[in-house]
């Protein structure tokens, strides 16, 4: 398993690839179609990020240590986006999530995806997986 | 645009288009297109001016002072006022009163006239089309007093059913609150004759108006409106500015809405005799700047006149449908007879905010989602949200191309 940073790394140069808006955004279209999807029984209010002008369903599950998320979205970019969360985050240790400072949105040219009023709600997803993690950590820990 | 664009009416829009600063800029590398108009409108430079202006010459507190600053800045002031007045065509300055905007005109009159006539078990009406601005505060309102909220049901293509709405007035309604045009829809409600069937049941009717101000000629006497709301910024002006019509029969009776300063013609240690209209409701120092702005962009729209501002819109309206039409594959949403420059739309198969994601990448600017009318598109139409273009009078036929090209680029992307 690559670390959280090396997966960055590894995006970002994937990312570096192309030159126009296009490119970028078929790639998370696409990313969006590897989605792990989540089992229907988790599609809850209680399991909806909120803040997405889109619906959002998001579930984590520890394992051997280690956080497995699985999602769904109506939409397909908001798909992309929270692929590509879950590419970076998913199978880590709860204590490097809730470290994980993604400076990787920032390089692939996705920052304007991250301010708070923006529709997709990238900003929501961090925090609800980051929730997740900072509560399997205080467990681990326990 | 580098081309004379040129319409068939009488409206240079090239030159026009000259008067908006911000149009002049690309967005991700893109001229920008707007296509936002009924969230906000853009400001013509007289609006910008007349309120830099303001600052740079007569800055000053109104109504209090005896110096020659604050003598001119009230003087604007209330010159504001009167072309308020004169706009909506009210009898009198003392029936118009500056509020923040929309949302708190019906705010007030919800705080105020609502508030004192109704009673447990009354109902107030209003359509199933509002924007929440117009729905929430009677929602509260009603829950406060125990009353009923009832809704005008909308038909598929986003008209009130007029007969419904007959078989709905019964004693127990006080007040009927609708909009004049949907800005989800773009409809162009039968207001008259919703206050002649309202008044002949003696139910007062308030208005919405921010959808209709910039497209459609208000008149207060010829409506016979008994209240009519308006918001600055969606008509060419400034935001945090608007106004509330009221009949001065009812804004005597009413009791006043916040308290403070201006508001109050006598205060002593045991009493407090309130101000005369409209001055009773305006608690303190006003948004000055923001009613000279709007007083700007009243003479902005009466220059360009509502007729030319009417057969422009409705060419660029025409000309969408067709656009879209030609390209396949669009469910339109709202298709009344009677409608505003407001096309409402899904890219069958595409979530709307994946529509909007794309065009923004291409410089164009449309709202997503369900516009401040959840109701409506969730519960009516049983939808996730639209796309909405809403045209203003800069724009031209060859940004509506521009949104054709993006939107074929979206089914590209995603079909």
């Amino acid at each position: 398993m690559k670390s959280i940073s090396e997966i960055e790394t590894q995006i970002t140069e994937d990312f570096s690839l192309f030159d126009d808006w296009m490119g970028k955004y078929e790639y998370i279209i696409e990313m969006g179609k590897n989605l792990p999807l989540i089992d229907e029984r988790y599609k809850t209010e209680e399991h909806k990020v909120k803040g997405c002008q889109s619906q959002v369903w998001l579930n984590a599950e520890m394992k051997d240590g280690k956080i497995l998320y699985k999602a769904d979205s109506d939409a397909i970019i908001t798909k992309g986006l929270i692929a590509l969360l879950i590419n970076v985050l998913s199978g880590q240790k709860p204590e490097d999530i809730v470290n994980a400072k993604l400076d990787f949105i920032n390089k692939i040219g996705m920052k304007e995806h991250l301010s708070p009023n923006r529709a997709n709600g990238l900003s929501a997803m961090i925090n609800y997986m980051k929730k997740y993690a900072t509560t399997y950590a205080g467990q681990s820990v326990n | 645009m580098d081309e004379q664009v040129k319409s068939t009416n009488s409206i240079n829009v090239n030159k026009l288009r000259e008067q908006f600063p911000i149009l002049a800029q690309k967005i991700n590398g893109n001229p920008l297109v707007y296509f936002d108009n009924a969230a906000t409108n853009q400001k013509p430079l007289s609006v910008i001016n007349s309120i830099s202006g303001y600052y740079e010459t007569i800055n000053s507190n109104v109504h209090r002072g005896v110096h020659t600053l604050s003598e001119r800045a009230t003087s604007a002031y209330e010159g504001a006022r009167e072309k308020v007045r004169s706009f909506v065509n009210a009898d009198s300055t003392r029936e118009i009163i500056f509020t923040s905007g929309t949302t708190e005109s019906v705010n007030l009159v919800a705080a105020t006239f609502g508030e004192s006539i109704l009673k447990e078990g009354d109902e107030i009406i209003i359509s199933g089309m509002e924007h929440h601005s117009n729905f929430v505060p009677w929602r509260l309102l009603c829950e406060k007093k125990k009353a009923t909220l009832k809704f005008i049901p909308v038909n598929e293509s986003g008209e009130l059913i007029m007969d419904e709405f007959e078989s709905m007035l019964k004693e127990k309604v006080k007040l009927i609150s609708v909009v004049y045009a949907s800005n989800s829809l773009g409809t162009i409600n039968p207001v008259k004759e919703i206050i002649e069937i309202a008044h002949s049941h003696n139910i007062a009717v308030m208005l919405d108006a921010a959808q209709a101000a910039p497209h459609i000629k208000l008149d207060v006497r010829e409506l016979d409106c008994d209240f009519l709301a308006m918001s600055g910024h969606k008509m060419y002006g400034p935001t945090g500015i608007g106004a509330l019509y009221g009949k001065e029969k009812f804004l005597n009776t009413m009791p006043p809405y916040q308290s403070g300063g201006e508001m109050i013609k006598s205060v002593t240690y045991d009493s407090t005799i309130f101000n005369e209209l409209p001055y009773k409701f305006e608690a303190g120092t006003p948004n000055i700047e923001g009613a000279i702005g709007l007083g700007a962009a009243i003479d902005f729209i009466n220059k360009t006149g509502y007729e030319n501002i009417a057969v422009h819109e409705n060419e660029l309206l025409n000309y969408g449908n067709d656009v879209l039409n030609g390209i396949g594959g669009i469910k339109f949403i709202g298709t009344a007879k009677n409608k505003v420059s407001v096309i409402s739309f899904l890219v069958d198969g595409v979530h709307p905010y994946d529509t909007g994601t794309i065009l923004d990448q291409m410089g164009i600017a449309v709202r997503t989602g369900f516009h401040c009318t959840q109701p409506l598109i969730e519960q009516r139409y049983n939808l996730p949200g639209t796309v909405r273009a809403s045209f203003a009078i800069y724009n031209t036929k060859e940004e509506i191309d521009l949104l054709g090209a993006g939107i074929l680029k979206v089914k590209k992307l995603f079909l």
